[in-house]
């Protein structure tokens, strides 16, 4: 059909239009020191190429210090995460207890109150906890997640009670019913969470940037902003690119060998 | 603990309750510390008047301050304008890209993974492309736009256009995420519906207008809550690449508050403006908590 056709023409040319920061990141790392500062525009990839760029990103940035925190800060938020919402997303999935669908509007205002939103009075919190410029102190916040239990309760839901009453009946406690049958019958619901869990922590720059001073604990994302705000005055496009790649790399990655499940993820659950 | 229940036997409604709660603690004690509490401290905190060598008192003060400054005017305005300059073409993008890539071919698939690629990379690395990208004179689209004769321009440094460069990163940013919820959208509506009207002979534009964008009422409503939530909670962009300026002209309301906590120390007026910004946000929720709940729902 004639405007099938032309859908996908159009789709094509913003494809092309989408990809070119992207394209222009790659090329602008790899290319050797320039002679002219107009052809660092150049989207054409023409010589000569070298990793000059990531060795210089690499070594004026403390990348090891970034990776190490940010891969610790989102496995710890999400190994809490997992345990919290499993419980809860349980709790709303399988019991009736009284107050249960107030109780449900209260966890899911947190999906409209980021802790982005409540920088100023969490950061009190964290001070007060001593866990002010602490990498628990920027995860605490985001160790319980209403997104997480509405996903979890989803899950629950989803699983036929017949299995937990059979388990019941053969002597198992709620705990253990919850621990050997339902959390590995939920596994794919917590896949999609880890995902979404994992790729927004991962990106998170404002609370990590105000909870913390020390460079000791900073993540990549607040490590790249302050390195990409030096670099820029001296002008070194190419290593500002670099490190952007070095940031973004590792999702992307991710994300381009297991597109499917990411895209599924990222669909199934909506708020992050 | 639990043995003294378990003896004592009371109804099983009671017990259910009592494990309902023990399995909710974790998640509440988190929530009340760093949502609920936090929501009520800073309503408190707002509302407490620090003058210089006088005892604190009650008092709107910090409202009035704020509602003085034309900082924050400003950045409401923005803030507004950012919305509505972000979701509408956003939205829009979005449904197009859906409807264009239905189909399961490997091009489209690749297509919409080259569409969904910005979502997934910190917004401060788009952040600092873009900070390329908007150069005058050797950035990225000056060198392209001086191939067509285009002077070059000061795109981030001037009060005109900063805003607009920062709606520009927003929507390459999100419109793919956007666009998975329309395709989920689109997936849901029954193909026999579509077939039906192209029987009758209906074309293009009247199918879209009599039944697929009827029916994506709810993806519409859902999508415009998230993507009203991510213009107010997402600055990391104006910080690296704008600093709220020039002239104030990329201010936001949340840019605002950082500004206030991290750079003046105004305590007052950071709280001030962040019961605001809480304001704002519960008012999009109760107005859109039905779409959103219906929202979530087809997703599963």
């Amino acid at each position: 059909m004639k405007a099938e056709r032309v859908g996908l023409a159009l789709a094509v040319l913003a494809a092309v239009l989408w990809i070119i920061p992207f394209v222009w990141m790659l090329v602008a790392a790899l290319r050797g020191s320039v002679s002219g500062q107009l052809d660092l525009a150049s989207l054409w990839p023409d010589g000569p190429y070298n990793v000059a760029n990531y060795i210089e990103a690499w070594q004026s940035g403390h990348f090891p210090l970034w990776y190490l925190n940010t891969a610790l800060l989102c496995a710890g938020i999400l190994a809490v995460q997992t345990i919290t919402v499993s419980l809860a997303g349980y709790a709303f999935a399988r019991l009736n207890f009284r107050g249960r669908g107030t109780l449900f509007v209260l966890f899911l205002l947190q999906l409209l109150l980021p802790p982005a939103v409540l920088v100023v009075p969490n950061l009190l919190m964290i001070t007060q906890l001593g866990l002010f410029d602490t990498l628990p102190g920027i995860a605490a916040p985001y160790c319980a997640s209403a997104f997480g239990v509405f996903l979890m309760r989803q899950t629950f839901r989803s699983i036929p009670r017949d299995f937990e009453e059979a388990a019941r009946i053969d002597g198992a406690s709620r705990l253990q019913v919850i621990r050997h049958l339902l959390i590995p019958l939920a596994r794919p619901g917590l896949a999609a969470f880890a995902v979404v869990s994992v790729t927004s922590h991962w990106n998170e720059f404002l609370w990590p940037l105000m909870a913390v001073s020390s460079p000791a604990h900073q993540v990549l994302t607040v490590g790249l902003a302050s390195f990409t705000l030096s670099s820029e005055s001296g002008g070194d496009w190419g290593v500002i690119a670099a490190g952007t790649a070095l940031v973004a790399a590792p999702l992307l990655v991710v994300f381009v060998i297991f597109q499917r499940r990411f895209t599924a993820s990222l669909v199934s659950t909506g708020l992050k | 603990m639990l043995c003294v229940t378990l003896s004592l036997r009371p109804s099983p409604g009671l017990r259910t309750g009592v494990l309902a709660l023990a399995l909710l603690a974790p998640s509440l004690v988190l929530l009340s510390m760093f949502t609920y509490w936090p929501v009520i401290g800073v309503t408190l905190r707002s509302l407490v008047e620090q003058r210089f060598g006088q005892e604190p008192s009650w008092g709107f003060g910090n409202f009035a301050r704020l509602e003085a400054d034309p900082h924050f005017s400003k950045a409401v305005g923005n803030t507004v304008l950012y919305a509505l300059g972000t979701i509408l073409p956003s939205i829009a993008l979005a449904l197009g890209f859906a409807l264009a890539l239905r189909t399961q071919t490997r091009l489209v698939a690749v297509l919409r993974t080259i569409l969904l690629m910005p979502q997934l990379i910190p917004l401060v690395a788009a952040a600092a492309l873009f900070v390329f990208i908007f150069l005058p004179g050797g950035g990225l689209l000056d060198y392209y736009l001086a191939k067509l004769g285009r002077p070059a321009t000061n795109w981030l440094g001037s009060p005109d256009l900063a805003l607009g460069a920062i709606i520009a990163i927003t929507i390459w940013k999100n419109t793919g995420y956007y666009m998975l919820f329309f395709l989920a959208g689109l997936a849901g509506i029954p193909a026999d519906y579509t077939e039906a009207a192209l029987i009758d002979g209906a074309g293009l534009f009247t199918r879209l207008r009599r039944i697929t964008i009827p029916l994506l009422g709810p993806t519409f409503g859902f999508v415009t809550v998230i993507a009203l939530v991510n213009t107010l909670v997402q600055i990391d962009h104006v910080i690296v690449m704008t600093g709220g300026g020039p002239s104030d002209s990329t201010n936001m309301i949340l840019y605002y508050i950082y500004q206030q906590a991290e750079q003046n120390l105004d305590a007052g007026l950071a709280s001030a403006a962040t019961v605001v910004c809480v304001g704002g946000l519960l008012a999009i929720s109760v107005l859109a908590l039905r779409s959103l709940e219906r929202g979530i729902h087809y997703e599963s």
